[in-house]
């Protein structure tokens, strides 16, 4: 067993500002034990990549309010398979309708969280199928 | 406000349902022990003639349109003039949002107000990379003059105030409608509407952001300075506590936070500008949320009034009434909204309007039951729009002017309201100004502070949202027509822009841009030059690009 922390990237991608979630649950797995790395708005997908890699993270954690998910979580999740990290676990939140969850199922993304979540199910959901790297 | 022998009397009263009180609860104790408005600020069981005795009429109630304007700012409250009924809108392309507004005012809807997509917002065009995937999705897509003028086809531009939520851009997009209106032949001088151009909520809590704080600022200056001169209809900022709440503030918070900006803002104009404070402040608009709470809502919206009147006049010798005036829009609280059980939306923001009204806004705009999952759908917009007008005209909330005041409790919930927000003030004024305070972070963690508490106190059923924590549906199946943009519109706008980009006169479009850049770094004023380079086709992001290379880029700390 590994005694280290999990890592977690929050990174929201795109132009999209609304970043009350992502804060809120940066605090919220900080107090819960993880290790939280936290870009801040306005990151390109390859911004997002890039800082998954160097920080050798373990869960990366998309949100988007904009309508742009389609596009932004799906490349997230392609860069990181191309540079071979297939290890990070990539989930993400926001305002997602229902029908645009299958395509990002299918595009890598593990679990969507959408409005309503509790904190505890977030962290409940990283501890149940994130084990930290060696 | 009473005799000392009114209080003796009330006191002895008080005392005797006290105990009462505590007879009874010692069978049947509370359904809690706390109670507490959605911002977690305690209340009491009961107020009474103790809770205002230290009120003075005429110094902090008045009636309306005398100082402290606490009950409104005109005389005749909703009598002459209900509140202008402004929804917000835009998807797509200008031209699909032209449409939609022909149809809203066809509604009653009295005025008009524009939501942009993140490309504009954040001053990028839709052909840059950082667009891809958000052209058209939350707002109207404007690249260049000509999009504008699409937007506003067939609208009297004389007649009718349009509204723009645009901040880091505001100075593009306001050339491009003080272009357009030019070339309708209608003078600056009769033109009317609102930028909401408030750069310091931006850092504070939007986040749409492109320079630092320090030059956003001078830009919002130019644009008071500007407006002063040739624009004396037009609202230049719309000093903005909505998206400081939707952050997660608490009603304190979005008092203190937006006031305080309004102050950096007066402050700035009279120095860097040498600008007397009468010359711009009456033109000077406030934006505010009303949320579920709904006393704590009046009592913010009134407090905010006293307040306002009060650093005009004191903080800053202003001499004129106007300026005196707080005069504000209202938008019901999206965050309030739910995605389950969407339809209890309606109800929601029946309520939060009523807050808005009886606080006495002049503008308002109501949610629709669809925004938390999608762009509102025309019937949507309807339902909203006329939650509105049957507040007015149905409810007979109208017919008198402030029906709170005097009520012990919306009085101390006033002044509590009020004492907090000073409180704020006056630790940012110690810090050295918003400006200061933000590069601290101060604001900035105050507003994740609430916001984590809130999100804790919801989990823990210490709050309660209807659908989501409590009477919850399982299995709920949510039976909302999607309005969705479609991603040609994304091709077809960049069709527009290449269109636009192969007619325009490079040579002279060069010039305009690189006068507006020597203007920036002179400290000139960038409005001219801004609406030659509009009427050259300089797009959004060619302008914004300017005051990124001239002033520096801001990135988002992620403070949390």
């Amino acid at each position: 067993m590994s005694n280290r922390k999990i890592r977690v990237l929050l990174a929201k991608p795109g132009l999209d500002g609304h970043d009350r979630g992502a804060r809120v649950i940066a605090r919220c797995f900080r107090d819960a034990g993880f290790e939280v790395i936290y870009t801040g708005c306005h990151q390109t997908p390859e911004m997002i990549a890039a800082v998954a890699l160097q920080e050798d993270v373990d869960v990366v954690g998309l949100s988007c309010l904009s309508g742009a998910h389609n596009y932004l979580f799906p490349q997230v999740a392609k860069l990181l398979q191309d540079k071979g990290a297939n290890d990070i676990t990539v989930i993400g939140g926001g305002i997602i309708p229902e029908k645009d969850m299958a395509g990002l199922y299918e595009a890598g993304i593990k679990e969507i969280f959408t409005p309503g979540a509790t904190l505890d199910s977030l962290v409940e959901w990283i501890n149940n199928n994130v084990n930290p790297k060696e | 406000m009473f005799t000392e022998e009114l209080l003796d009397k009330s006191s002895l009263m008080r005392k005797k349902w006290e105990d009462e009180v505590k007879k009874v609860i010692a069978k049947n104790a509370d359904q809690k022990e706390r109670w507490s408005t959605v911002s977690d600020l305690e209340i009491k069981r009961i107020y009474g003639p103790e809770d205002i005795k230290d009120m003075d009429f005429a110094r902090d109630i008045a009636y309306p349109g005398q100082f402290p304007y606490l009950r409104g700012n005109q005389a005749t409250g909703y009598r002459g003039k209900y509140w202008t009924f402004r929804m917000f809108s835009g998807m797509g392309t200008a031209v699909e949002t032209n449409k939609r507004w022909h149809y809203l005012l066809t509604t009653g809807q009295t005025g008009l107000s524009t939501a942009f997509d993140f490309p504009t917002l954040m001053g990028y065009n839709t052909d840059s990379p950082k667009a891809k995937g958000e052209c058209g999705k939350c707002g109207v897509a404007i690249d260049t003059i000509d999009d504008f003028r699409d937007l506003i086809k067939g609208i009297p531009l004389d007649k009718i105030t349009t509204s723009m939520t645009i901040n880091p851009p505001a100075t593009a997009l306001w050339a491009m409608y003080c272009a357009s209106a030019e070339q309708q032949g209608i003078p600056l001088s009769k033109i009317g509407g609102t930028i909401q151009n408030d750069m310091l909520k931006e850092f504070i809590a939007q986040k749409t952001l492109m320079c630092p704080p320090e030059p956003s600022v001078k830009l919002i200056s130019d644009t008071i300075e500007f407006g002063t001169q040739y624009v004396p209809k037009w609202n230049t900022i719309s000093i903005s506590g909505y998206h400081i709440r939707e952050a997660g503030a608490t009603a304190v918070q979005e008092l203190a936070f937006t006031l305080r900006d309004g102050m950096e803002y007066v402050e700035d104009a009279i120095r860097r500008k040498g600008l007397h404070v009468d010359q711009f402040a009456p033109r000077l608009s406030f934006f505010f949320n009303a949320h579920i709470d709904f006393f704590e809502e009046i009592a913010k919206l009134r407090a905010a009034r006293r307040i306002w009147a009060k650093a005009m006049r004191e903080r800053y010798n202003s001499q004129d009434p106007r300026s005196w005036w707080m005069r504000f829009h209202t938008q019901t609280a999206g965050c309030s909204l739910t995605a389950q059980q969407p339809y209890n939306n309606v109800v929601r923001t029946a309520v939060e309007a009523l807050a808005a009204v009886l606080g006495g806004t002049q503008s308002l705009h109501t949610n629709s039951l669809d925004e938390v999952l999608c762009l509102p759908s025309d019937h949507a917009v309807q339902i909203a729009l006329r939650t509105q007008q049957l507040i007015a005209e149905e409810t007979g909330v109208c017919n008198t002017i402030d029906p709170l005041a005097g009520s012990y409790f919306v009085e101390a919930l006033t002044n509590e309201m009020e004492e907090k927000a000073w409180e704020y003030i006056h630790k940012i004024d110690d810090m050295g100004g918003m400006v200061a305070a933000i590069d601290k972070g101060f604001p900035q963690m105050e507003i994740s502070d609430a916001a984590y508490k809130f999100q804790q106190q919801i989990d823990a059923q210490e709050k309660i949202m209807i659908g989501v924590n409590k009477y919850i549906e399982e299995d709920e199946t949510v039976d909302i027509p999607f309005l969705e943009i479609d991603d040609s519109v994304e091709a077809e706008q960049l069709e527009r822009l290449a269109a636009v980009k192969r007619k325009r006169d490079g040579r002279k479009l060069a010039e305009c841009l690189k006068d507006l850049g020597n203007a920036c770094k002179k400290g000139d004023n960038v409005m001219p030059y801004c609406i030659e380079a509009v009427k050259n086709y300089a797009t959004v992001q060619e302008i914004c690009d300017v005051y990124r290379e001239v002033y520096g880029e801001y990135r988002d700390p992620g403070i949390y």
